[in-house]
């Protein structure tokens, strides 16, 4: 026994010299993957940046890899003209909504699948996810026409509400996961100590899966965020996200790539806001949740 | 972990099923109802009984697009997933670079679908783009609007650049869930790196792989606001996915049965997919 620990002693040294020489070349190699990687994500954002920042007789008339006459004035027609501002204002609104309702409804849903078996549970389960992987595109006339009907059209709950088609499963999804990871011994200690349900679920049960609501919330937004087909069909004037704002100013003024460019990069701004906060959670989130 | 067999438990479940039976289950049925009837000027109906569907799947239009989407879904997913495992492989497992690299990764998840397009819109252009004028400075001929090996080249690259960070985050956090024990273990025994990937990594990394092959597949076949955005779909139907192409039929042309019927087709495909997968999936899951 002491023979063995002896020798593994004396032999240490060099083996932890080898490992840390491989450690360092392989350090070495692994940097420059994700370094490409991300260099490639962000060569076309550079590029958007550098046209909005110039002016449109720039853009026309030299080609040039970074802004030779810099210039606000893109940005400064955005921020000062209420079409503009007012799409910004409006995208943030029903994404907002959405995921406050896509995360509460799916809650106690998420509680009931994790927790008990019922009948149909699991057929249950299986329609939600479908909901998910139903194409928007199938859903833009029917949903048109509903939303008319029952007088809800052009305003921020109704894309709120479509978007609810595809989050609401995600969220159920997601929160699933997390709350299994949660033993089921703590909700009997709970009851034993003589909580309400009601009580236990929000003083005791919601904080332990903080970090799942977050990752569920995270995915919400962003969904409902980016989606543009469900939300320009259900849109007019007065609750017209930014995203269709910039497709009608291109089709109506022609080629105003400088103005497309600024509105883009804005529209970057509220993502980045979102993932910054997010950041510890996102890979963590993943892990701990059967996501 | 068991679970209480509870049927009361259907109350929490009350809220869901609610706005999803508004949400999912009239618009539904609204497209069942409208693939069995012609419609003269959108009001008046006649019904048609299965004809909408004859010719739904014999037409050339619709075996075109299908056949397009799958050469779209079939190459994305064969770039998307081995490119980011290996990204995420390649990646710090901590300090303060790790941050960093998943901020920077996810900035595309998180950019308006059409604004991917008028991204990669500007940045191709011929004449005004960084990638267009590098290729053609090369000597190669490249305009997307107009030829259609390079309008699948800029689709292709664009969604590339648009959902690879889905893949590294999901294989990331599969990574990060495997105890250093395993990694010693390895160790201990000599393993060398291919063996620890082979027979460690990738059966712990299996299940958030098999969710971000199920993800992938679904969401590139509803993919609609980039290549509507980049390409329009064109040049001609080149790049005319089924997405584009219902869209084109439903609101476009308005014709209601025959799009209706589109949708519903379309819709039993991804359907029985998805079945597929979840199947799969939960059998794995009973097995673990």
């Amino acid at each position: 026994m002491t023979d063995i620990v002896v020798t593994a002693k004396q032999t240490a040294p060099a083996s932890v010299v080898k490992t840390r020489a491989r450690a360092r070349t392989r350090i070495g190699f692994s940097w420059l993957v994700p370094l490409l990687y991300i260099l490639f994500l962000l060569v076309p954002i550079y590029w958007l940046l550098n046209m909005s920042f110039k002016t449109t007789n720039e853009i026309l008339g030299t080609f040039s890899l970074w802004p030779r006459e810099f210039t606000f004035a893109n940005y400064q027609r955005i921020l000062t003209d209420s079409v503009w501002y007012n799409g910004y204002i409006n995208s943030i609104t029903y994404a907002t909504l959405n995921t406050v309702l896509s995360v509460s409804v799916a809650l106690p849903a998420a509680y009931a699948f994790s927790r008990y078996r019922f009948l149909g549970d699991k057929h249950l389960f299986f329609w939600l996810l479908t909901n998910r992987m139903a194409p928007p595109a199938i859903f833009a006339l029917p949903f048109f026409q509903l939303y008319s009907s029952v007088g809800l059209f052009d305003t921020h709950i109704a894309v709120a509400l479509a978007h609810c088609l595809f989050n609401i499963p995600l969220a159920v999804w997601i929160l699933e996961g997390f709350m299994s990871g949660v033993p089921k011994e703590i909700d009997e200690t709970a009851y034993v100590d003589g909580y309400s349900f009601p009580r236990f679920f929000f003083k005791i049960f919601i904080p332990l899966i903080a970090g799942g609501i977050g990752v569920a919330a995270f995915f919400c937004f962003m969904f409902s965020w980016v989606e543009l087909l469900l939300a320009k069909t259900l849109t007019s004037v007065a609750a017209r996200p930014i995203a269709s704002v910039m497709t009608r100013t291109i089709s109506i003024s022609g080629y105003e790539l400088g103005m497309l460019a600024a509105a883009g990069a804005l529209t970057i701004i509220p993502g980045a806001i979102v993932i910054y906060f997010v950041r510890n959670y996102i890979a963590k989130g993943f892990a701990l949740g059967r996501v | 972990m068991d679970k209480t067999v509870n049927n009361r438990a259907w109350f929490m479940v009350v809220p869901v099923l609610v706005v999803m039976a508004f949400n999912a289950i009239i618009p539904l049925m609204t497209v069942v109802n409208y693939s069995v009837q012609e419609s003269f000027a959108g009001n008046v109906f006649f019904f048609e009984g299965t004809k909408w569907f004859e010719q739904v799947l014999h037409s050339e239009r619709f075996h075109a697009s299908l056949m397009r989407q799958l050469i779209f879904t079939g190459t994305i997913l064969a770039i998307e997933i081995p490119l980011g495992v290996a990204i995420a492989l390649a990646m710090p497992r901590k300090g303060p670079w790790v941050s960093v690299c998943l901020v920077l990764m996810a900035l595309p998840l998180l950019i308006p679908w059409n604004v991917v397009g008028a991204i990669w819109n500007i940045f191709a252009l011929p004449s005004f783009g960084l990638l267009g004028r590098a290729i053609n400075g090369l000597g190669i001929s490249y305009n997307f609007t107009r030829d259609v090996g390079a309008a699948w080249f800029t689709l292709i690259l664009m969604d590339v650049w648009h959902w690879t960070s889905l893949v590294v985050l999901l294989a990331y956090a599969g990574l990060m869930a495997i105890p250093d024990a395993y990694y010693q273990a390895a160790k201990i025994d000599g393993a060398s790196r291919w063996a620890v990937f082979r027979f460690i990594q990738l059966p712990k990394m299996r299940r958030v792989l098999t969710i971000a092959v199920l993800l992938r597949l679904m969401d590139s076949f509803m993919i609609y606001t980039e290549p509507f955005v980049l390409t329009g779909g064109g040049p001609g139907n080149a790049t005319t996915l089924l997405s584009i192409d219902l869209v084109k039929i439903a609101l476009g042309q308005f014709d209601l049965g025959p799009a209706a019927a589109m949708s519903l087709v379309y819709f039993l495909m991804v359907l029985a997919m998805s079945w597929v997968f979840y199947t799969v999936m939960t059998r794995d899951e009973a097995r673990a």
